[in-house]
């Protein structure tokens, strides 16, 4: 009888957890914040290898983008996302695309998508799926594309800018302010970044 | 009985959860692509930049305004617009007014906004916000705006709420009677 009781609290306070865990799943205003350190993660790339940010161990950081196929905007910036790529990472900040939908809601976002889309692309940069969804609520990424720009420290990765890519979505030679350029070169400089955070109209992650 | 108690607890908790599941597969199942082309060349589109929007969050007349971001890729902003003119239909006579302020692309409101507000029959006022320096004016709608959509702000005169969510329509009726009484 005392069994019982017991395996039934044990039942009683996992279940409660787990409401608990699927609260917190719905709420994301609580991410990373300008300073914070960034946990590192284990995720599968299109390729079927595992990536993690210590796997490069050369990087001065990372331009990590939360990213999309199926959103337009994601899709208006993907060929300013190998741009960057090509420009910061042989000087050390190379781009992890990450792309955090749920498939089952998203098929166009699924691994086979994924891959055709970075095929047709030619992606040069990691194309990661957050396939249990539990990295992006950790880095507080509400839409695509969403950018979290980080830089290696003897603590670990530290959150130096997050937000837009730039300016102008809708026509790239019309950009005034490169967000991430100006952060990235402030870091490759030695200096601060002086705008840290920005906001962009983007797709709601679909969780 | 404590034993008896616990599991009724323990029914009602995970009848709950089932509940909240259903309610989110529901909610991802809803998807519409309006792609129809047909002849729309009648339906008036106001587009503004952000200076010639703020107006619509600024008005002090007493009345109860529901603005509502949306696009037509945006699959959940789309599941939630009838829940909005259900609102509005309902509502319009205890002064409250809809304004559904699209976020498509330009070039597109010929080939899929104009199309889609006409198949819809949408009844509510809808205008469109065309402003690319997005960081000045997302801060200026609401600081803690991420910036994703579907997002809403209800007010009346310089008592405001945003929500950066989905709603319901019972979800949204509730908090427009916030304002009402």
């Amino acid at each position: 009888m005392k069994k019982t009781v017991r395996i039934i609290l044990v039942a009683f306070i996992a279940l409660f957890v787990s409401a608990f865990a699927m609260h917190e799943k719905n709420t994301i205003k609580d991410g990373y914040k300008i300073g914070d350190v960034a946990e590192d993660f284990s995720l599968k790339n299109i390729d079927g290898k595992m990536v993690s940010l210590s796997d490069y161990k050369d990087a001065k950081g990372f331009i990590v983008i939360f990213t999309c196929n199926t959103c337009p905007y994601a899709v208006m910036y993907e060929d300013r996302i190998m741009a960057l790529n090509e420009k910061y990472a042989s000087k050390g900040y190379p781009v992890i695309a990450i792309m955090p939908n749920n498939t089952d809601a998203k098929p166009g976002d699924n691994m086979e998508a994924m891959k055709t889309r970075a095929k047709s692309k030619g992606f040069t940069f990691p194309y990661l799926i957050d396939k249990e969804q539990k990295v992006y609520p950790k880095y507080g990424a509400t839409k695509t594309p969403h950018v979290f720009l980080l830089q290696k420290a003897d603590g670990g990765n530290v959150v130096k800018y997050i937000g837009a890519i730039d300016d102008n979505y809708k026509d790239a030679s019309a950009v005034k302010t490169k967000y991430v350029e100006h952060a990235v070169d402030a870091l490759l400089a030695g200096k601060e970044v002086k705008q840290t955070e920005t906001k962009a109209i983007g797709c709601a992650i679909k969780a | 009985m404590k034993l008896k108690l616990l599991i009724v607890a323990i029914l009602i908790i995970t009848g709950c959860k089932h509940e909240k599941k259903r309610v989110a597969d529901n909610h991802d199942m809803t998807k519409h692509e309006v792609n129809d082309k047909m002849n729309s060349s009648d339906v008036v589109l106001e587009v503004y930049n952000y200076n010639g929007f703020e107006k619509f969050l600024n008005k002090k007349d007493d009345k109860i305004y529901v603005i509502n971001f949306w696009a037509t890729w945006c699959a959940p902003c789309v599941k939630e617009l009838p829940y909005f003119e259900k609102l509005n239909s309902q509502y319009r006579d205890k002064n409250v007014e809809v304004i559904l302020v699209s976020l498509d692309f330009p070039h597109l409101y010929e080939s899929k906004l104009k199309p889609f507000i006409k198949k819809r029959k949408l009844k509510s006022k809808v205008i469109a916000l065309d402003d690319v320096d997005m960081n000045s004016w997302i801060p200026k709608v609401n600081k803690d705006w991420s910036g994703s959509i579907p997002a809403t702000i209800i007010y009346k005169n310089d008592s405001k709420k945003f929500f950066e969510k989905s709603f319901t329509y019972e979800g949204l009726e509730a908090e427009v009677k916030h304002f009402l009484n």
